[in-house]
Formats: C-alpha cells, sequence, structure tokens
C-alpha cells in the first residue's frame, strides 16, 4: 500500500518535471517575441496588482490580434509573486531562460533587487512610474528605465501643485505637509525630493510610516489630527490607500487637502469609500481611467468580444488597467524601435530592445495613431534620459468616478536633475561603474 | 541486503566515535557531497542554481541553526528571521565601511554580531519557557524590522532603506556565475554542518539536550542552565546570522527588512517541524520541502492542467499552491509527527533487514 502510493507520488513528480522542461523548450523553438509578465494577483496586493496585470496581457493579446510587431508575434507568461522580493527574483530566473524581451516587476522591492541582475543578464528593466528615481540616468543605470515619470517627479509636482493652490510656491514658507507612505523602498523613494523642496520653499515637512500591509493607521491618523498639517501626501498601496481615505473621514481631516501619488489614485483604492473619499486628489501618470480612449475601445473589439479578455469587461479603461495596457505598450514599442534598426519582423534580443528603449520616440501623431490620444503626451529617451517625459495631471474624485481637476505639470528639472546626477554618481562609485560617454552611448 | 554492518568490526575508540559508524552512511554521505560539488555543476542550469539550489542550501543553514537551539536545546524561538536580519545588515555594514573587508570575514563578523543579539534576547530564556519564550523571541523579530527600517545609519543612510552589495570576491576569486554562488554557498553549508553535527555530539550538544529533556534534572546533575542554553542562543543565532548574510549578498544582492520579516521566522521554525527537530539531517529535508515544493506546485499545476487541457490561471495556480502546500504540512505531521528526518530513520531499519524481514 504504501510502496504503491510512494510510486504513484514519484511517477506525477516525473510528469510534472517532464511537462516543465517540455514547456521550455517549446518556448524556445517558437518565433516569437516573449514577453515576461510579472504579476500579483494574490496576496495583500492584489486588488490593485490584478487591473494592472488585466491590462498588460490585454494589450499583448490587442498586438497579436492586429497582427504583432511587424509580423513577430508576441507569447508571454504570467509569474505570480504576491508582492514577495524572493519569489520575484524566483519568477525573474524562471521566465528569464524563456528568451524574455523586457521585465516590468511592478514592485519598488523586486526593481532593487533585478536592477543588480539586468546588467548581467543584459535584459532591460522598465519601472514606469515606480522603482528607482535615479535610474534616470542612463549612463550609470544602462538597463533600467523609469519610463514617464519617477517618484521624484511625483513629489516635486505634488508640491507645484499644492504651490498653485495655495496661490504661488512661496506661499508655502511656514506650512506643514505630512507625508503618510508605505515603510519599503517604494514609500521611502519621495522623501529626498521632498526634503530638497522643503529647504527651498521654507515648509515642514513631518514624516509619517504606516508598516505594510498598511491597515492598522490608527496611531498615524492620531498624529494628523494633532499636528493638524496644511496638506498630507499619501504615498499608499493597495489596502492602505482605502485604509488611509477612511481614517480620514474618521479623524474629519479634510479630503480635499489630501494628495495621493499615481499608485494611491484608482478605483480599487476609493471605490469601497465611495462618498467619503469626496474631493481627494492623486497624481496621473499622464493617463486617469480612460474608458472613452480608442485604444479601450479597440481593446473591447478585438480582444474582449472573442471572449479572450483577460479580466471582467467592467475594468477596461480603469485607472491600473490602463497603467498596465501604457506598460506593456511602452515595452512593445521598444521592440518595435529596435526592429528599425535591427532588422523589421525579427525576434529582438534584450540588449536589442535595450537600445529600441533608449532611442524611443512616440511623437503625438504616432501615439493618437495608436488609440492613446488624450491619454498620453509625447515620450522621448536618450541615453542620460531613461524617463522620456514628466507629464502630470491631477485627477479628483467625485464620489463615484475620477476626473482631471488640473492642467499639465511637469517636474523641475533645475531641481531633480542635479539630484539625480549625485544619487546616481554615489551608485556608480558603490558599484564601480563607469558612466557611458556619450560616444559610447551612440553605439 | 546491501545495507547491513556485518563484519564491519570496531576495533579501538576513535572508530567506534565516527559520525557515521556504518561504512555505507559514510560512503553514501561522502558521495553525495562530491556529487554536490563536482557533479551539480555539470548537470544544473541556472534557472536550477539560482531560483531552487542557492536559496535551498543558505536556508538549510539557517534551519540547522534554528534546529540547534529548538531541536536540540529545546528553546522555541520565533526570532530567527531577526537573527538573519541582523547578520545580514551587520555583514553588510563591516562590508561598506571598512575598505578591503574580505568577504568572508565580513560574513563571519555578521554571524558573530548576530550570536551577540542572541545571547542579549537568549536571557529571557532563562526565566521563561515553552510559548512564553516563543513570545519573548517575537520581541527580536519586531525589534529588528524596527531598528532596520528606522535606524538611517544601518543602511549607510540610503534613501530608499534598500540596501546593495556587488563585486563579491573571495582572494581574488570573483562570485558572479550561479556556479561559483552555488559552490560557495555550498562549502559554507558543508563546513557548517560539519561545526553542527559535531557540536551536537560533543560535551555542549549533550548539555543542552539534557536541557531539552528536563531542565532540573540537568540542573541537579551539574549542568549550568544559563550557560547551557545563552550558548546554544549564541552558536544557533551565529549560524543563523551567516545564512543571513548570504541570502542578502549572495541570493538577493539587494534587500530590505521585508527580506527577513516575521513570515521567514515562521518559515524556519515550520522546516524544522516538518524535517525533524534535533536532526542534522531533518533541517536540509525541512529546507527542501519549504523551499521547493511550493516552486514545483506552481510550476507543476499548470502544466497538469495543460496536459489534461486545462488553463489554470496565475491566481488560482497561486492559491491552489497553498492549499496544497497546507495540507501537505498537515498530512506529514500526522503521518509523521517527528518529521521527515524519523521517516528516513524507519526506512534505514527497513532497509536493514531487507530483503527478510522479519
Amino acid at each position: 500500500m504504501k510502496f504503491r502510493s510512494l510510486a504513484l507520488a514519484a511517477s506525477i513528480a516525473a510528469i510534472g518535471l517532464t511537462s516543465t522542461v517540455a514547456t521550455t523548450s517549446a518556448h524556445a523553438q517558437a518565433k516569437e517575441q516573449f514577453f515576461p509578465v510579472i504579476v500579483y494577483r494574490t496576496g495583500a496586493y492584489a486588488a490593485n496588482g490584478g487591473p494592472w496585470a488585466n491590462g498588460y496581457v490585454d494589450y499583448l493579446k490587442l498586438v497579436n490580434a492586429k497582427g504583432g510587431i511587424n509580423g513577430v508575434k508576441l507569447s508571454f507568461e504570467e509569474c505570480e509573486t504576491g508582492y514577495a522580493t524572493d519569489r520575484g527574483v524566483e519568477c525573474y530566473e524562471r521566465l528569464k531562460g524563456k528568451g524574455a524581451t523586457v521585465f516590468q516587476p511592478l514592485s519598488t522591492g523586486i526593481t532593487f533587487a533585478l536592477t543588480e541582475k539586468a546588467p548581467v543578464d543584459k535584459i532591460p528593466l522598465i519601472t514606469a512610474g515606480y522603482g528607482r528615481s535615479e535610474s534616470q540616468n542612463g549612463a550609470v543605470f544602462s538597463w533600467n528605465f523609469p519610463l514617464l515619470g519617477t517618484y521624484w517627479v511625483g513629489a516635486d509636482v505634488a508640491i507645484q501643485h499644492i504651490g498653485k493652490l495655495a496661490g504661488g510656491l512661496d506661499k508655502l514658507n511656514g506650512k506643514k505637509i505630512a507625508l503618510v507612505y508605505h515603510d519599503s523602498p517604494y514609500g521611502k523613494e519621495p522623501i529626498p525630493a521632498l526634503q530638497e523642496r522643503a529647504k527651498m520653499h521654507g515648509f515642514e515637512l513631518q514624516l509619517l510610516p504606516v508598516a505594510h500591509p498598511g491597515v492598522e493607521q490608527k496611531a498615524t491618523w492620531l498624529q494628523i489630527r494633532q499636528s493638524k498639517p496644511d496638506n498630507v501626501l499619501l504615498w499608499g498601496w493597495g489596502v492602505m490607500n482605502s485604509t488611509a481615505l477612511k481614517e480620514a473621514q474618521a479623524t474629519g481631516y479634510p479630503r480635499e487637502k489630501m494628495i495621493g501619488i499615481w499608485w494611491a489614485g484608482a478605483e480599487p483604492d476609493v471605490k469601497d469609500v465611495g462618498a467619503g473619499a469626496k474631493g481627494y486628489s492623486a497624481l496621473t501618470l499622464q493617463h486617469g481611467a480612460e474608458p472613452g480612449s480608442k485604444v479601450a475601445k479597440d481593446v473591447l473589439e478585438l480582444v474582449h468580444a472573442k471572449g479572450q479578455g483577460t479580466g471582467p469587461k467592467e475594468e477596461v479603461g480603469s485607472v491600473l488597467y490602463m497603467r498596465g495596457l501604457i506598460s506593456a505598450m511602452l515595452g512593445v514599442e521598444g521592440v518595435r524601435k529596435a526592429q528599425e534598426r535591427y532588422g523589421k519582423g525579427k525576434v529582438m534580443t534584450g540588449e536589442q530592445t535595450r537600445w529600441g528603449l533608449e532611442n524611443l520616440n512616440l511623437e503625438q501623431k504616432t501615439l493618437d495613431g495608436m488609440g492613446f490620444a488624450g491619454v498620453m503626451r509625447p515620450v522621448q529617451t536618450s541615453c542620460l534620459d531613461h524617463m522620456g517625459s514628466s507629464w502630470v495631471r491631477v485627477h479628483t474624485w467625485d464620489g463615484a468616478k475620477w476626473g482631471f481637476s488640473s492642467d499639465w505639470y511637469q517636474s523641475d528639472e533645475k531641481v531633480l536633475r542635479p539630484m539625480v546626477m549625485l544619487a546616481s554618481g554615489k551608485y556608480a562609485e558603490e558599484k564601480k561603474i563607469t558612466p557611458r560617454t556619450p560616444e559610447q552611448c551612440k553605439q | 541486503m546491501i545495507y547491513r554492518e556485518n563484519g564491519q568490526f570496531k576495533t579501538s575508540y576513535t572508530a567506534d566515535q565516527q559520525i557515521f559508524t556504518i561504512a555505507q552512511d559514510k560512503i553514501f554521505v561522502l558521495a553525495v557531497i562530491a556529487f554536490a560539488f563536482i557533479g551539480i555543476p555539470f548537470l544544473v542550469d541556472e534557472y536550477l542554481f539560482r531560483a531552487i539550489l542557492i536559496p535551498f542550501l543558505i536556508l538549510a543553514l539557517a534551519a540547522l541553526g534554528v534546529n540547534l537551539l529548538v531541536g536540540y536545546c529545546g528553546q522555541i524561538t520565533l526570532g530567527a528571521g531577526a537573527f538573519m536580519a541582523i547578520g545580514a545588515y551587520a555583514a553588510y555594514n563591516f562590508f561598506i565601511r571598512i575598505d578591503g573587508m574580505p568577504l568572508i570575514v565580513a560574513l563571519l563578523l555578521g554571524g558573530l554580531s548576530s550570536a551577540g543579539m542572541g545571547i542579549l534576547f537568549g536571557i529571557p530564556s532563562l526565566r521563561v519557557r515553552g510559548l512564553y519564550l516563543a513570545v519573548a523571541t517575537l520581541a527580536a523579530q519586531f525589534f529588528c524590522d524596527w531598528a532596520f527600517l528606522r535606524i538611517q545609519w544601518f543602511t549607510n543612510n540610503s534613501s530608499s532603506g534598500s540596501v546593495s552589495v556587488s563585486n563579491l570576491n573571495v582572494m581574488g576569486w570573483s562570485i558572479e556565475s550561479p556556479v561559483e554562488k552555488y559552490l560557495f554557498c555550498l562549502t559554507f553549508l558543508v563546513v557548517f554542518a560539519l561545526i553542527a553535527k559535531n557540536l551536537t555530539r560533543a560535551i555542549i550538544g549533550r548539555q543542552w539536550m539534557a536541557i531539552r529533556d528536563m531542565d532540573v534534572a540537568a540542573e541537579v546533575i551539574g549542568i549550568r542552565p544559563m550557560y547551557a542554553k545563552l550558548s546554544a542562543f549564541a552558536v544557533s543565532s551565529f549560524f543563523v546570522g551567516v545564512a543571513g548574510g548570504l541570502w542578502g549578498f549572495v541570493h538577493l544582492g539587494s534587500w530590505e527588512p521585508a527580506a527577513f520579516s516575521v513570515d521567514r521566522s515562521f518559515q524556519l521554525l515550520f522546516m524544522v517541524i516538518i524535517g525533524g527537530l534535533g536532526s542534522i539531517l531533518g533541517s536540509f529535508f525541512g529546507a527542501a520541502f519549504i523551499v521547493i515544493l511550493p516552486i514545483f506546485l506552481n510550476q507543476f499545476l499548470p502544466a497538469l492542467g495543460s496536459f489534461f487541457g486545462i488553463a489554470i490561471s496565475t491566481a488560482a495556480v497561486s492559491h491552489a499552491e497553498l492549499i496544497i502546500f497546507g495540507s501537505l504540512i498537515v498530512f506529514f505531521l500526522i503521518v509523521e509527527p517527528h518529521g521527515l528526518a524519523r521517516l528516513w530513520s524507519i526506512a534505514k531499519e527497513k532497509l536493514r533487514l531487507w530483503p527478510f524481514p522479519h
């Protein structure tokens, strides 16, 4: 009896091993551009990770439905991390071997770990709207692409916005701004930029960390009630955001004075709070909720209508869905650009894709043609600037939906550029990296 | 038939005190070690190295440390993750603050710092025991989480709170490729496992076991509980601290306190319980079970699904992984409460009688 069950277990295990090996080789043979999809559909941050992943995968399906990148079809495989760094590293190693084009880990912690690995494996890392802020400097961080914006951009624009509402940045003198942040590399990233701005304008910065996963914030909001800051910046993710809004409601802190980062400004963050979050604003990474955009309609028509949609239909066009979709688009456009140089209709390697991402030039006309009219502004990267654009808008929750409430902002390069150069220089020194010269960049 | 010690006569005390008294055992273990050093580097691909073998080796080392404390000395601890963190951050600080600090020395110093903290947090064990001690060691966990998040000095004032190391090398041998990392960790594990095995056979290990079995009786026969308990905390924390250093330096390369959260402490304790309390071999089994099984399930379930033509979503796989993993833990604990190591020794007993059980 025991032997039989043992034998059974062993044979099942053997089937498992051989089939894993078999799928690996099948991927390697096919002439397809492979996109690894690192996601978290479970765990504490699933509510936010899910829509992002659905948008990401749906866009890849959309590209395939439209005929691929110059005829090259896309293949992809998901790997679940649960937002844990060690599982993220495991996923990276697993999918790397299948010919990964570009990684987008959607976690600052995993980004930090992969930043050490990407140069060795020669696979670019896109971190659209997150990751290391100093990785904007492509001379040092050759493989990181914090496209569209970093947390320093977010912090900078948030202060600009507060200044504008107060009637000028000089009015910030003597004010008090509190930062309620997720106590992880993600939440700590904006602090240097905010401190820089605090020095410039003479406001007081109050730092209030919230431990993972962010459901326990009573003490934090008690402190806010005591110190009565003029504004609260919310740097949360997942359940932390809705908890913060509920606590703000409970302590009576006006939601109009709260501004979230773009990861704290999506439907899952405010839906549960509903009317209680009315007046709360958040930065946007260019786009907001865009169910009316052409690309969202394309997805519904070419992917969902054929029963191939990844998530629920209602989700298409929501904030995080669009973020995932745009992230995928940036990766795909990197490959398309690389094909212009290395041969159209060919499968690009990680190294070639890196060149494509570094020379990305998405003009408004191109974006409009792809269905991103009104959603995005132009993105142009270079060797020294791996970010490509720093356009930010603010949108406000009216109790039922997000609506834009500000004009376009851009981060102040005069403030941020020296910080980026200083921090990346320190990193280069620590890691003994020689920054690339403009001549090396041209290669 | 093959596994029988007939005809192996011990003619000296040294022969009687060998780690493996049966020749077949000795040959088998040496063959496994030789295969791990020579065979595996040629057979295994990069994914297995980086995602499975290296984490397995490092966590086996940590589990070994926890087993010395929990399994041999009977002091239950929930602070193992904290001591890993202390080892990692202390090694990091020694490594970057002192110019030209050799890697191995930095790791060992990290282990020593961890041992020091282990003694400090072990002091409550002199007064409280059992579940109460578990709660007391949990304090170490929360304290370390707090310290490494808040005290900027430990992270070299890194703005994000994440630290990273690179350019690892030992006497000119740079540890870059997965094979080199694997061999580096394997060497540590083999040396430390040998030390652990010998410690448990020596006077100190016997003291720990006496304390574990009945501390009053142990005290009566002249064992000092303070010395025995604190030495167990120190040695255990040293092992765990070195494992923490390896986890940060070799496996992750860049880490934050979340890598050593309370989940890690629980994971290590489970490894020891499932593998077998008070067994060196059990630490390896436990680590293998906890490290490899979830990853295996994660890859095996979609493959199994496609075998039957069903596509399983990523979320479903991840949920199923937890369900199956949990039920296997319950299953093994019911079938063999003494852990996988006990199953192994039962198999050996049977093998001795085979093929004529009577």
